[in-house]
């Protein structure tokens, strides 16, 4: 019989400790099919953040090393440093690259580190029981804020990666959901195109994925993917944002 | 090989670099500025990398990135930087990293000032960030010994796999004085480390973990580094005894502060009062036993800091009550000159009755 569909080669064969309907572990999929396509394993060093994804490591199969809450792409510019031929990722929540590790993912991006970060949005911090993130939508509840976020108290969500199309060392930055089949299909047509950006040292990339936490949200995984496109891409809105790649 | 002039900073980089660094990552602070400007130009010059980094939080996640890829890797700082990077500090010897981290130690506490001081002993020697861990410190009182220390550092950190700090302070790293520099040692020489990531070709992945979330798994972990910092106790202690050998009282200094201490008993010595001197290379591991055993014979130590006093409570724990222990320093920056620690020392030496005859060479200044 023809094999039609198979799990991923770059995916050690574990059972994903994430919720249910929870975004995490379809983008690690993608991730690790893309890690497959490019023939790139073997060669992939990846760096998981303090966070619902702090335990990738089992379930990528490359090599990981585990960074400091936010210093994910600090730690992944010395290890490129050290071996600029591999493949090196971040994969980072919102709490971790725009709220912790904000000045490390700018200056990342700013020097032109040629490295790749994967920045799941789920506008909540996930792994601590739902408190507010830098990206908690206004009048969305979490636990710090009560009655919703308050922009005159907590302030705005913070865009982080249209503040990255600024840097002049970022190449390639989009911004994806993963809430129907057209729509993972195309975040992970952006998740290859950012490991091909590195791939060719043309410099920094970054996939921002906006990604279901039904759990804090308290949200059905259904109710949780139609929020994400009725209410949340009107503040992220989805699409490319920057792309200097050169390619067709 | 002749020796050259240099100052302390770049005695620091160059040692660092023909030991074999080859990644430097750092940000500026005074008084310690000139280590970050040689390794951008030396390193450029041997194909190395620097990256001056947007933190210090930043600089010493690089050096867990890089170490993490297997490079001989440093950073450099001064007192507020090294509590910035005292989280990445912690990480590194969690992960059982090796890493050369450089101290040149200025007045605290907060931004407090730019003038050489001691006051870090306590966060270096005590681990200094969050956990239970050790580092590796080296203390150097001659730009000589900082060359010498720096080549060692960078063994030590690869031998035990843990952070290894040098702690300088101000004076040490803008004062000149001639080194011999030893020959650049040949990379290719280093032992082989099955550890690194790598990528995971012919082989399964690798994964360098901090979070060990199983309290069974992380209580072995922490013994596991415990029997590691019991061999470092039994293996590096290191210090100088100086003039010991017919002394009745015992300073007790280390870097700058040991050079001073020096200075002060050579006046002494002219004026009869036969007065040695202990230096801890070492801080941690700290030299307990060598101090425990001159406590059998001399009843007198004086213990001399750039600070208001904290080796002295390692000195206390090491005599356990044999000898008394008496202190001299100035914090906040100050320097005291030779003259000002003879004055000290001729104070106790004398109350102590130390001038006068003594067979035993305990009665005098002994126990209670």
């Amino acid at each position: 019989m023809k094999k039609v569909f198979e799990a991923p080669k770059s995916l050690k064969p574990n059972i994903f400790h994430y919720c249910p309907g929870c975004g995490h572990s379809l983008i690690h999929r993608l991730v690790a099919e893309v890690f497959d396509e490019l023939g790139i394993r073997e060669d992939v060093i990846g760096v998981p953040p303090a966070g619902c994804a702090v335990l990738a490591y089992n379930y990528f199969d490359v090599d990981m090393g585990e960074a400091p809450h936010g210093r994910a792409l600090a730690v992944a510019t010395g290890i490129k440093r050290v071996l600029p031929e591999k493949i090196v990722f971040t994969y980072q929540g919102d709490g971790d690259i725009a709220a912790i590790g904000t000045a490390e993912t700018i200056h990342a991006a700013n020097r032109g580190e040629n490295i790749t970060a994967i920045f799941v949005n789920n506008g909540v911090y996930g792994m601590t029981g739902g408190q507010m993130a830098p990206t908690t939508l206004p009048g969305m509840n979490s636990t710090t804020t009560p009655g919703g976020r308050d922009v005159d108290r907590d302030g705005s969500p913070l865009n982080l990666t249209e503040m990255l199309a600024i840097a002049k060392g970022s190449v390639f930055l989009e911004r994806v959901a993963v809430t129907s089949p057209a729509k993972v299909k195309k975040a992970k047509k952006a998740i290859k195109t950012a490991f091909q950006t590195q791939i060719d040292g043309k410099g920094f990339s970054l996939v921002e994925v906006l990604s279901a936490c039904p759990t804090n949200w308290k949200m059905s995984p259904v109710q949780a993917c139609k929020w994400i496109e009725s209410d949340m891409t009107k503040v992220f809105p989805l699409g490319n944002i920057k792309d200097e790649t050169g390619y067709k | 090989m002749a020796k050259k002039l240099m100052r302390g900073s770049h005695v620091l980089g160059e040692a660092a670099v023909r030991a074999g660094c080859r990644y430097y990552f750092g940000y500026p602070i005074t008084p310690q500025n000139e280590v970050p400007e040689y390794m951008s130009g030396r390193l450029l010059e041997v194909g190395g990398t620097f990256v001056q980094a947007e933190s210090e939080l930043a600089s010493i996640n690089m050096v867990i990135g890089a170490s993490m890829a297997g490079g001989r890797v440093m950073t450099s700082s001064s007192s507020p930087g090294i509590s910035l990077k005292q989280e990445g500090i912690s990480y590194l010897a969690g992960l059982e990293l090796p890493a050369v981290v450089a101290n040149m130690v200025r007045g605290g506490p907060g931004l407090g000032n730019i003038a050489p001081a001691q006051s870090d002993y306590f966060q270096a020697t005590r681990g200094g960030g969050h956990g239970d861990y050790r580092c590796i410190v080296l203390a150097p009182a001659s730009c000589q010994e900082l060359c010498d220390m720096t080549f060692k550092a960078f063994d030590l950190a690869d031998k035990y796999r843990n952070p290894v700090m040098i702690m300088g302070d101000g004076m040490m790293g803008q004062m000149m004085e001639p080194v011999e520099f030893p020959e650049a040692i040949d990379l290719a020489s280093l032992p082989a480390k099955d550890w690194t990531l790598s990528g995971a070709k012919g082989r399964p992945p690798r994964a360098i973990l901090s979070l060990l979330l199983n309290p069974k798994v992380l209580e072995e972990h922490n013994y596991k580094l415990t029997r590691k910092y019991d061999a470092v106790v039994r293996e590096e202690v290191a210090w100088e005894s100086y003039m010991t050998e017919d002394a009745r009282m015992v300073l007790v200094a280390y870097g700058t502060a040991a050079r001073i201490a020096k200075g002060a008993i050579a006046r002494v010595r002219q004026m009869g009062m036969k007065v040695g001197l202990l230096r801890p290379k070492t801080l941690w591991p700290f030299p307990y036993k060598a101090l425990w055993e001159l406590s059998k014979v001399v009843r007198q130590l004086l213990v001399v800091e750039l600070s208001s006093g904290q080796m002295i409570e390692d000195v206390e724990l090491a005599v356990k009550g044999r000898a008394e222990v008496n202190f001299y320093g100035r914090p906040g920056g100050m320097v005291p000159t030779p003259d000002e620690v003879a004055h000290q020392i001729t104070h106790y030496y004398y109350r102590a009755q130390l001038d006068q005859d003594d067979s035993s060479g305990l009665a005098a200044g002994g126990l209670k």
